[in-house]
């Protein structure tokens, strides 16, 4: 087990080489000319400011060259410097994955939470009425755009009933904690400040319950499906004819059995929403990865464009990794690290 | 007059399905088995010994109308609320699985799996002591290094080793009866043995009363007393093993007799009974067996044979007592035993 830990952390690195180069030359092979962004449309028939600029930023060198000085800075935890904010792109990943993390998390767990129940609930009531508001939960969980469903939410609890806070990651009259993680909820705490800790939870209720809502749909979808082919195996019966109830046989039973599949999914929106969280970022006025990532790629900003994507990669490799574990973890069956296997 | 172990009387099990008629599983059969008896249902696939086993349990879906008596100890089953029926399976009554590769929870160690069975009747056993006695079984049922073993999951056991867990499992809280429903037909030959030797034992030994489904005539000439034959849902002959391997009085026993394979003695074909068992939902006229019996007669067509004496055991037939003498291929099949 840990060999195989240690051999899947040894590709990462050569996975990650992979990602970088896709996305350093799909970056650069774009028509449109960074430079532009940089110095501004007026400025581009001023050939000196444009040589100044190119050599300033090193555009002036082959695209091998650039590549070899990026993955150089890049082994030295240099991102490059983003075109746009004229900061270390490192530094504005740091203080935005937080954020972005914070948020996904606590959709993650709220997704799952429900998720779980929903799918439950609906396979042991099958094609009755609790399967069908089951169904109809996921449904709109997955069809109902997130920027209308995110703008409805924040009308309703907001606005109109004023129950919960509008926009942002903490209450506007606040300031923001000291950083030391980046997560607000920590961080707040570490500064031992209660009310803004409460603030911070009460802001996060709509954006992760919003993101939740469409994990919730999947996860719901599936735990119904492997639940409802565990239930049908014969060990359920057999579970029965031990004497076993109804609830110990649907989560001592099945339910474990049920979400060996469903393990694969939460993995994958994890990772899908590190980066895919954008819309409900937006509306939030989340200041995470994926409106920097929406920013980056509006402004042409090639160091900022390839740091997301690394992110995004590195979120599915690590998404990934943490999935095989816990599925050798869960199944006695998966004996990860045997060469045999192979 | 002691009374029987169980007694099943008049057993009925119909299924709904949607929109269409209801159709019948099991059309009313009786069974009685005695403590430290093994009692064998033989029929093919199809004929409602595993519906009528699962009945006995309870463990029908809700779709099904089971109706009738079902006594265990004089106790009446049908219609008990499901709370109480928890109590009675896995306690009073085991039941053992035909494919041991899919009646074990791939999940759970094994010794988890039969603590489990006990924990289930005996809320006041510590964790500890429960996979204690889940050692025991599984040395009751000859498992090799039973300490390490109960630790391991079902995947690392053999088909054969499952099928002793599951007996062991079903063992757990020393029920009077045992349902093996097929426990054998999964398994190699050999393995078959040893697993029929392991029921024999614990009948004997234990005083268990076993009720033996199976469609292998050959397992039950070694292992039962007495027999239950069933077709499409009836039961169409029962007695005690030796009369009814000595002579089977409907033509269906006959045939299931007849197409016994014996080593030793050369015969260009095995007597298979022609045709295949009846869809439930399109049973025949009159005897079910009809269109495959080789003795039908006008009256088969439209008149249901009843369960009658005939002799010392009962056989649904209307021609009984003018069967033809046995073939060479039954005595043949008497000989071996």
């Amino acid at each position: 087990m840990l060999s195989y830990i240690a051999r899947r952390l040894i590709a990462m690195p050569f996975l990650l080489l992979g990602v970088i180069t896709v996305a350093f030359l799909l970056t650069h092979f774009t028509t449109a000319d960074p430079l532009t962004s940089i110095i501004g449309e007026r400025q581009m028939n001023n050939p000196a400011v444009v040589a100044a600029a190119r050599e300033r930023w090193g555009l002036d060198r082959s695209l091998p060259e650039q590549y070899v000085v990026y993955l150089k800075n890049l082994l030295s935890g240099d991102f490059g410097t983003s075109f746009r904010t004229r900061q270390p792109v490192a530094q504005d990943l740091l203080v935005r994955l937080p954020a972005t993390l914070e948020l996904v998390i606590a959709a993650m767990i709220i997704g799952t939470l429900f998720g779980i129940a929903l799918g439950v609930i609906a396979a042991r009531f099958q094609n009755r009425a609790p399967d069908n508001l089951a169904r109809l939960v996921a449904l709109f969980g997955s069809s109902i755009p997130v920027f209308w469903l995110g703008l409805v939410v924040l009308f309703i609890f907001s606005v109109q009933l004023g129950w919960l806070p509008g926009p942002g990651r903490i209450d506007s009259r606040m300031p923001a904690p000291p950083f030391v993680t980046g997560f607000y909820t920590i961080d707040t705490l570490l500064d031992g400040n209660w009310a803004a800790f409460r603030s911070v939870l009460a802001q996060m209720i709509l954006p992760a319950c919003v993101l939740g809502w469409t994990v919730t749909g999947i996860v719901s979808r599936m735990v119904r499906a492997s639940m409802l082919d565990v239930l049908s195996q014969e060990y359920i019966l057999a579970a029965r004819a031990k004497g076993a109830g109804e609830l110990r046989i649907l989560l001592h039973h099945a339910l474990r059995n049920a979400m060996l599949p469903t393990l694969t999914i939460l993995g994958f929106s994890f990772a899908y929403l590190i980066t895919g969280a954008i819309l409900t970022e937006t509306i939030f006025a989340w200041p995470g990865i994926g409106s920097y990532a929406v920013a980056a790629a509006r402004g042409l900003d090639h160091p900022a464009i390839i740091g997301v994507t690394i992110v995004g990669g590195m979120a599915f490799l690590i998404s990934n990794l943490v999935t095989d574990i816990t599925y050798a973890l869960v199944d006695p069956r998966v004996k990860i690290g045997a060469r045999a296997a192979q | 007059m002691r009374e029987p172990l169980l007694e099943v009387r008049d057993l009925k099990v119909a299924f709904r399905s949607h929109g269409r008629a209801e159709f019948q599983a099991v059309c009313g059969i009786n069974l009685d088995v005695e403590r430290g008896q093994m009692h064998a249902v033989v029929g093919e696939s199809g004929s409602g010994k595993s519906v009528t086993m699962l009945a006995i349990m309870g463990l029908l879906s809700p779709s099904a109308r089971v109706s009738g008596s079902v006594r265990l100890e004089g106790e009446e089953l049908i219609g008990k609320p499901e709370r109480a029926m928890r109590r009675i399976r896995g306690a009073r009554i085991g039941y053992i699985f035909q494919d041991p590769m899919s009646a074990l929870n791939p999940l759970l160690t094994i010794g988890d799996q039969i603590a489990e069975a006990i924990r289930l009747h005996d809320r006041k056993i510590t964790r500890r002591s429960a996979q204690e006695r889940a050692v025991e079984l599984l040395r009751l049922v000859a498992i090799p290094m039973a300490e390490q073993r109960a630790l391991q999951y079902p995947h690392e056991f053999s088909g054969g080793m499952r099928q002793r867990v599951v007996i062991a499992m079903s063992m757990a809280n020393e029920p009077s009866l045992l349902i093996a429903d097929e426990p054998t037909t999964a398994l190699d030959v050999t393995i078959q043995a040893q697993i029929m030797e392991l029921l024999e034992r614990l009948r004997a030994e234990k005083g268990v009363g076993i009720v033996l489904v199976t469609h292998d005539l050959g397992v039950v000439a070694g292992a039962a007393s007495a027999v239950t034959i069933m077709y499409a849902g009836r039961v169409v002959e029962q007695g005690s093993v030796d009369e009814v391997f000595a002579w089977p009085r409907h033509p269906y026993t006959r045939g299931l007799l007849g197409s016994l394979p014996h080593p030793g003695r050369p015969k260009p074909r095995l007597d298979a009974i022609p045709g295949a068992p009846p869809p439930i939902t399109m049973r025949p006229s009159g005897c079910a067996f009809h269109p495959r019996c080789a003795f039908a007669v006008e009256r088969c067509l439209t008149e249901i044979p009843p369960l009658r004496s005939v002799g010392p055991s009962l056989s649904a037939c209307h021609r009984a007592e003018e069967l033809p003498p046995l073939t060479s291929a039954m005595e043949a099949a008497n000989a071996d035993r």
